[in-house]
């Protein structure tokens, strides 16, 4: 739910990275950090375990510019990854405007792919979102890994909706930028879609 | 949207900060802000200099999310007022009409006991505020400010 004030004439949305245990969530909002102006950001949060494994959410606030007069800001939380976080990851997802689904393109981890979309569906639901008319993209992380899935078979897999995909090596900054500015894109023109309604 | 949009026009910003101007200065606090559930910043009075506000509000989002989690648990109602007692400062927060959260910072130049009364008062009065806060966002005669936005606008915006 985007949170529009008119007296500092600022606009935050909520975008969600979704996506199976270490499939590179956090380390898209590192780089992110790492890779932006200090004036357009604020400080990273990371609720992590002592192993730096996501325990509740990373945070990271960001401003991308004025539309029209107006602030745009968009809040990227993401969400623990691992399978028994369940109840975290449904908190994260309210409210929210835009998901990014980080796939881990390692066939090894096709299954996890799988099981994380249809968990991101199904925790959705729950909070009366369908991720068939949310804005939302597909990012195929660490295609630098040896043993990985075609991107055709990835599209195949978990691409049924044919939104908007990127292939991307978090680690070395690939593909992040341009998976950010593609759901900030459709999360905007969404809500720019909401108010012709 | 599963939610309708939260939209804070001048009016109501500025009743809403009266409210917490008010609580800054009955209660003796150091800093009260006012926060929407999803812990996107609402407004902030008192001596906010220093604190990084932004990630304040996410936080305590987050607790409010997480305890939410517990009570749904417990078959429990929401846990709608909370306590941290620090070395030096403690943090009191108040869920308002299930939507907002009123946070108050405060030390030892003030107690528990004038906080909970001074917010129990605030709380009155935010929830009037935010009642009408959501009855303008779902009225279709109000404009938003996407309303006028171009295509051309959103690209712009992107471009290196």
């Amino acid at each position: 739910m985007s949170f529009i004030n008119y007296l500092s004439r600022e606009i935050n949305c909520k975008i969600v990275y979704y996506g199976p245990g270490l499939c590179g969530k956090t380390t898209n909002l590192q780089y992110i950090y790492n890779r932006t102006n200090p004036d357009a950001k604020g400080k990273m949060i990371s609720l992590a375990t002592e192993t730096e494994r996501t325990l509740f959410f990373d945070f990271l606030p960001l401003e991308i510019g004025e539309i029209r007069g107006f602030k745009t800001r968009f809040h990227l939380y993401t969400v623990p990854g691992q399978v028994f976080y369940d109840a975290s990851r449904k908190l994260i997802l309210k409210g929210v405007d835009g998901v990014v689904f980080v796939a881990d393109s390692q066939m090894l981890r096709a299954e996890a792919n799988i099981e994380s979309m249809d968990n991101l569906r199904t925790n959705l639901a729950e909070q009366g979102y369908n991720l068939d008319t949310l804005p939302y993209v597909i990012q195929y992380n660490k295609r630098d890994m040896p043993n990985i899935s075609p991107v055709e078979e990835l599209r195949h897999l978990l691409n049924t909706g044919n939104v908007p995909d990127f292939d991307a090596i978090a680690t070395t900054g690939e593909g992040v930028f341009e998976t950010l500015k593609s759901v900030a894109k459709l999360v905007l023109t969404e809500l720019k879609r909401g108010a012709a309604r | 949207m599963a939610s309708p949009q939260m939209v804070m026009y001048e009016e109501e910003f500025a009743q809403v900060q009266a409210v917490t101007n008010r609580l800054v200065q009955d209660a003796n606090a150091r800093v009260v802000f006012v926060i929407d559930k999803n812990g996107q910043l609402i407004s902030a009075s008192g001596d906010t200099g220093e604190l990084d506000t932004t990630s304040l509000a996410s936080l305590t989002a987050g607790t409010i999310a997480a305890t939410g989690g517990i009570a749904e648990l417990l078959r429990e109602q929401e846990f709608a007022t909370q306590y941290h007692e620090g070395v030096r400062q403690n943090v009191h927060i108040q869920v308002v009409s299930g939507r907002v959260i009123l946070v108050v910072i405060f030390d030892n130049r003030t107690s528990l006991g004038l906080v909970r009364l001074r917010v129990k008062r605030a709380t009155e009065h935010l929830t009037r505020i935010f009642e009408m806060v959501m009855a303008k966002a779902q009225d279709p005669f109000q404009s938003s400010p996407f309303a006028e936005i171009t295509d051309d606008d959103i690209d712009n915006l992107f471009n290196d």
